[in-house]
């Protein structure tokens, strides 16, 4: 990996316009994140968040809960914001809800949960609620379409009487696209939660677009395929033109690539590194790729 | 499950290595020295297994039926259920079984077949034994500490394994149909698992199907050859 100090800094597409947001850090660490607006309300949220799949399952062991801790607390400190849980994650919202506690009140959180079961889904958000310990959620989804129609029903319900702020759908790997696209169509969504990244790029035919026209907010997991992409490039120099928009590494690159598509909100990568959490928050401040530089870097990442 | 082919074992697999690793050592350093008497139980049921007297096979069967129950309780309910949602499915599971072990004991006169020098006999025999003494020598054997070592009576996917090459053993096929899928549900999960994590316990997982398979066609081979003549 190397970085050229005379980077040249490109400003473009849907970051020219994305505002810095002010969010109430203790310990800050370099630049403010960029900032992406919610279309459904004009709200700005910080455009990488935190995903915990698999990173914050960890069960009772205490060390690693406080290790996780130390993610969140790197996380809010850096200028994130949305933290993404399920559910389907084991004891991962307990886990968040122990390093919220951990932290105190004061932690600037979006907590984006899911509803995934195909019976009680108001008891499922209940019990989730109580192992955040927040008084309600910013953003309940449902889990991979799982008995979607009940659950959006309950979630509208939620919506209108100030129990969660925001709603919306989830999909991951590029399944049930257009189950996804008939949903966005005809329900009223806030959120849009699907894979992207450049190598993923389905997602960019017809539902991104069909996000942007419809005022959705997109949500982006598995930025990394779960580590898989930034271990396959591990060792590998940074492309030349990496240097122009400030990446330091891969994993900054993919998510410059990733945020700077117009109809995307926000980036949730998972990590266990406080490092690495750092560096995520770091990718999308300054620079960000103009179209011409997102097409390079899916070129390169192409055989990754 | 919607687009089912798009699914592949790393897409279940919902906890990271670290994280198993250190629930096994934190359950083995909170049981220690249990799993000496552990593997003294597992030798001494082998012992009544293969006893000269029939009746003693139903003590070895009990002995197995309750390790399973306290796998159930104290691993796959109280640990690993917190990191794993298809463990608290499991864990009724192994307790069913494990009571239907001993409910066998307790029902049945003779419940297991006399050791012969016969391949099903032998083959069942050496997959206890596996479970039982090679199983757990494969954490120090690829570089882990010995409290990473799983123990039949303590951890799951030994103890599913010797439970097979125990069944393997039943004299009722009726008992043998209906105790097999819950260790052998088990342990294909397991290996998939162990696979999915890079654990090189997947391999021993995997062998010890193997034998029970082996040992239940050289059973029903046996089975026609006798009907045969």
């Amino acid at each position: 990996m190397s970085l050229r100090p005379d980077r040249r800094m490109v400003l473009g597409g849907a970051a020219a316009s994305a505002a810095l947001v002010a969010s109430p850090r203790g310990l800050a660490q370099g630049p403010d994140p960029m900032a992406k607006t919610i279309p459904s309300s004009g709200e700005k949220i910080p455009a990488v968040g935190l995903g915990t799949w698999i990173t914050f399952n960890v069960g009772e062991d205490a060390g690693l809960r406080e290790d996780c801790v130390g993610v969140m607390r790197a996380f809010f400190e850096a200028g994130g914001r949305m933290i993404d849980s399920s559910p389907m994650y084991g004891s991962a919202q307990a886990v968040v809800g122990h390093g919220l506690k951990a932290l105190g009140p004061g932690a600037p959180v979006f907590s984006a949960e899911k509803v995934w079961t195909s019976s009680d889904g108001p008891a499922q958000i209940e019990e989730t609620r109580r192992r955040w310990g927040v008084r309600r959620f910013d953003l309940l989804q449902v889990h991979n379409l799982l008995s979607w129609e009940k659950h959006l029903e309950t979630l509208q319900a939620m919506k209108q009487s100030g129990r969660a702020r925001y709603i919306g759908i989830t999909t991951s790997e590029g399944r049930r696209h257009r189950d996804i696209e008939k949903i966005v169509v005809e329900r009223p969504l806030d959120f849009l939660q699907l894979t992207y990244n450049p190598v993923d790029r389905e997602a960019e035919q017809r539902l991104l677009p069909l996000a942007k026209e419809r005022g959705v907010a997109v949500i982006v997991n598995r930025p990394f395929r779960q580590g898989d992409l930034t271990q396959a490039l591990e060792g590998e120099d940074l492309p030349g033109f990496a240097a122009e928009i400030g990446a330091k590494s891969w994993a900054q690159l993919i998510l410059k690539f990733i945020v700077s598509h117009p109809a995307v909100t926000c980036a949730i990568p998972a990590t266990t590194s406080v490092d690495h959490v750092r560096e995520n928050l770091a990718a999308v401040s300054g620079a960000m790729p103009d179209e011409a530089m997102r097409e390079k870097i899916a070129e390169r990442l192409a055989d990754a | 499950m919607s687009e089912w082919w798009t699914y592949r074992p790393s897409d279940f697999l919902m906890f990271s290595p670290r994280v198993y690793e250190r629930l096994i050592e934190t359950h083995n350093m909170a049981l220690w020295p249990w799993q000496l008497v552990a593997l003294g139980v597992v030798l001494a049921a082998l012992g009544l297994a293969w006893a000269k007297r029939p009746a003693d096979g139903r003590y070895a069967l009990a002995g197995f039926g309750l390790g399973l129950v306290w796998v159930a309780w104290s691993f796959l309910w109280g640990r690993y259920a917190g990191i794993n949602w298809v463990a608290a499915y499991a864990a009724p599971a192994f307790l069913i079984e494990g009571l239907g072990l001993v409910a066998l004991a307790v029902l049945s006169k003779e419940p297991l077949l006399p050791l012969r020098r016969e391949p099903a006999s032998i083959l069942a025999a050496v997959l206890v034994l596996f479970a039982a003494f090679a199983y757990p020598l494969a954490a120090p054997l690829t570089g882990q500490p010995w409290r990473a070592s799983e123990v039949a009576g303590v951890m799951p996917d030994p103890s599913a394994l010797a439970t097979l090459g125990l069944v393997a053993l039943v004299r009722s096929r009726a008992a043998v149909l209906a105790l097999t899928p819950v260790p052998l549900l088990w342990s294909l999960y397991a290996a998939m698992t162990l696979r999915t994590l890079g654990a090189a316990e997947a391999w021993p997982m995997a062998g010890g199907i193997a034998l029970f398979l082996a040992a239940a066609a050289a059973r029903m081979l046996g089975k026609r050859r006798t009907f045969g003549h």
